[in-house]
């Protein structure tokens, strides 16, 4: 018999989904196209880990928000995008989840398997592109907090600082990734 | 051949990727086993394994911090294309690899003749179930090591070890395979590629899913394997693990999704004279090795030192979310 699913990820509130939904995607697009690039130039191998020839396009769905990104990977760059949602877009994979796994797994916290084992994460399309992707991350070792604070340079250890800071006040009214106000490993 | 009662027993660690290795190494680690970036190792899964740079840092990488490298080169080469297998044994050799895990009968041949001075292992792929078996690698090639398949008791483990001139290393968490390692053939069958000779079982490339109703359905090649309830844990998707429909019912007709955690069953493990404790699991990601290599080095040092285990949850990991401790005390219906 089945087991019951045991999992290990909250959901964000419903009332912070809901704030979030009039809001204009063009400011998010370019702060994660900026991130996505710095990320790029700051780990050179991550692509080539990837691998594959031409372009592959990953729907990435966070559950507890009310938009999609679509990742676009080509042998040299990628391209985001954030779409309302992904129904009738061409994508070769689905990667599905809420926003705390997803932020958990690319930080290296959780383990794409178990978060598969316990449906906090369901893949669907190109298998194949997903774990090259999934573990092309992982060897990274990345940490969003960090890659985000780069973007700050000259100030990115002022601005990890506030951020560190943030999230440890955050975590008081909304569930927030594991180890996020830790400081860089 | 077996271990002294106070020795700490030897924790060996996957890793998938330059990252895992590192990780493995700082989470206490005595040893890493890891593969190249082709079909010569039994997990040539997309984003994985070491090119020969990074085998050589990480090999490098383990030795500053007091860890092993164990080189995985345990698929079965391909007549007419031994080039690449030959190329990775001697890449490991010239790389400094503290062993080489090798199943394949000629491999070990030409291991043993082109470098006497490699340390061998005999993978779990040879499936080598008993003392002649293990006893005719030992003596042909020289095999330090044999990994015992996962279809011995503890007590069949005890027999083994009083009978070989070698060590032996089970395994103690992780996924497990039907009982026919480095012989079976199920994945082929389904998907035309062979995990005993490609390197993959279940390949990414032939594997899908589909929500359906809440329901999800995973097929690998042309069948459907599983469909699994809105809320019940799922596992791999290998042909092993499926659920299918037969005469008796609806089930799982190979084995249930589980994955074997022994650590209750270390000093019955020691008792039998086994040297080393293999953690499956090179697919997984650094979250997973970290987690699993600091809980196996707490229990074995707790063991040492004649405290209680440590009760760390790694049920969470899990195939299936259950855990098992498979072979080790079954007893044969």
């Amino acid at each position: 018999m089945p087991v019951t699913a045991a999992h290990s990820a909250a959901d964000l509130p419903a009332l912070l989904t809901l704030a979030l939904r009039p809001l204009p995607t063009a400011p998010l697009e370019l702060l994660l196209q900026r991130l996505a690039d710095s990320i790029l130039a700051r780990h050179p191998g991550l692509l080539d880990r990837i691998g594959g020839e031409g372009t592959r396009r990953f729907g990435i769905e966070p559950r507890d928000l009310p938009f999609a990104i679509l990742l676009e990977v080509q042998p040299a760059a990628v391209h985001l995008s954030v779409v309302s949602a992904l129904d009738g877009l061409q994508v070769d994979a689905r990667i599905a989840g809420n926003l705390l796994s997803l932020i958990e797994l690319i930080d290296g916290r959780r383990d794409g398997d178990a978060l598969f084992f316990s449906r906090d994460l369901a893949v669907e399309g190109d298998i194949e592109a997903v774990l090259a992707l999934r573990n092309a991350i992982d060897n990274a070792e990345l940490e969003l907090l960090h890659e985000l604070a780069q973007l700050a340079a000259p100030w990115s250890g002022i601005a990890e600082q506030m951020m560190r800071t943030a999230v440890r006040a955050l975590a008081y009214v909304a569930p927030v990734p594991a180890g996020f106000g830790e400081r860089a490993r | 051949m077996s271990t002294g009662s106070n020795a700490l027993l030897e924790i060996v660690c996957p890793a998938g990727t330059p990252a895992a290795l590192r990780t493995a190494v700082d989470a206490g680690a005595h040893s890493v086993y890891c593969g190249f970036r082709d079909e010569t190792n039994a997990r040539n899964f997309p984003g994985l394994n070491f090119s020969r740079p990074e085998m050589r840092e990480g090999i490098a990488h383990a030795h500053r911090h007091g860890a092993k490298v164990l080189v995985a080169i345990n698929t079965f080469p391909r007549a007419g294309g031994l080039a690449l297998w030959h190329r990775a044994v001697d890449d490991a050799a010239e790389m400094a690899a503290d062993a080489v895990i090798l199943a394949d009968i000629g491999l070990l041949a030409y291991a043993a003749e082109r470098h006497p001075h490699l340390r061998l292992h005999l993978s779990v792929q040879a499936a080598a179930a008993n003392a002649a078996s293990i006893g005719f690698y030992v003596t042909e090639f020289g095999v330090r090591r044999v990994v015992l398949p996962r279809v011995l008791s503890i007590a069949e483990i005890a027999r083994i070890n009083a009978g070989v001139a070698c060590e032996t290393e089970v395994f103690v968490f992780g996924g497990l395979c039907v009982m026919e390692e480095g012989r079976c053939s199920l994945s082929s069958y389904a998907t035309g590629k062979s995990p005993n000779m490609h390197g993959v079982c279940s390949p990414a490339s032939h594997v899908s899913y589909r929500d359906d109703g809440g329901e999800l359905v995973s097929r690998l090649g042309e069948f459907t394997i599983n469909r699994v309830e809105r809320a019940a844990a799922v596992a791999y998707p290998t042909l092993c693990k499926g659920r299918f429909k037969t005469a008796l019912g609806c089930g799982h007709i190979f084995e249930d999704p589980a994955s074997l955690d022994v650590r209750e069953l270390l000093g019955q493990l020691r008792t039998a004279g086994v040297t080393a404790l293999k953690i499956e699991g090179r697919q997984r990601s650094r979250a997973y090795t970290g987690a699993v290599v600091r809980a196996f080095r707490a229990a074995v040092e707790a063991m040492a030192g004649g405290e209680p285990l440590p009760r760390d949850l790694l049920a969470g990991l899990a195939e299936g979310q259950r855990a098992t401790s498979g072979a080790y005390l079954k007893t044969w219906r």
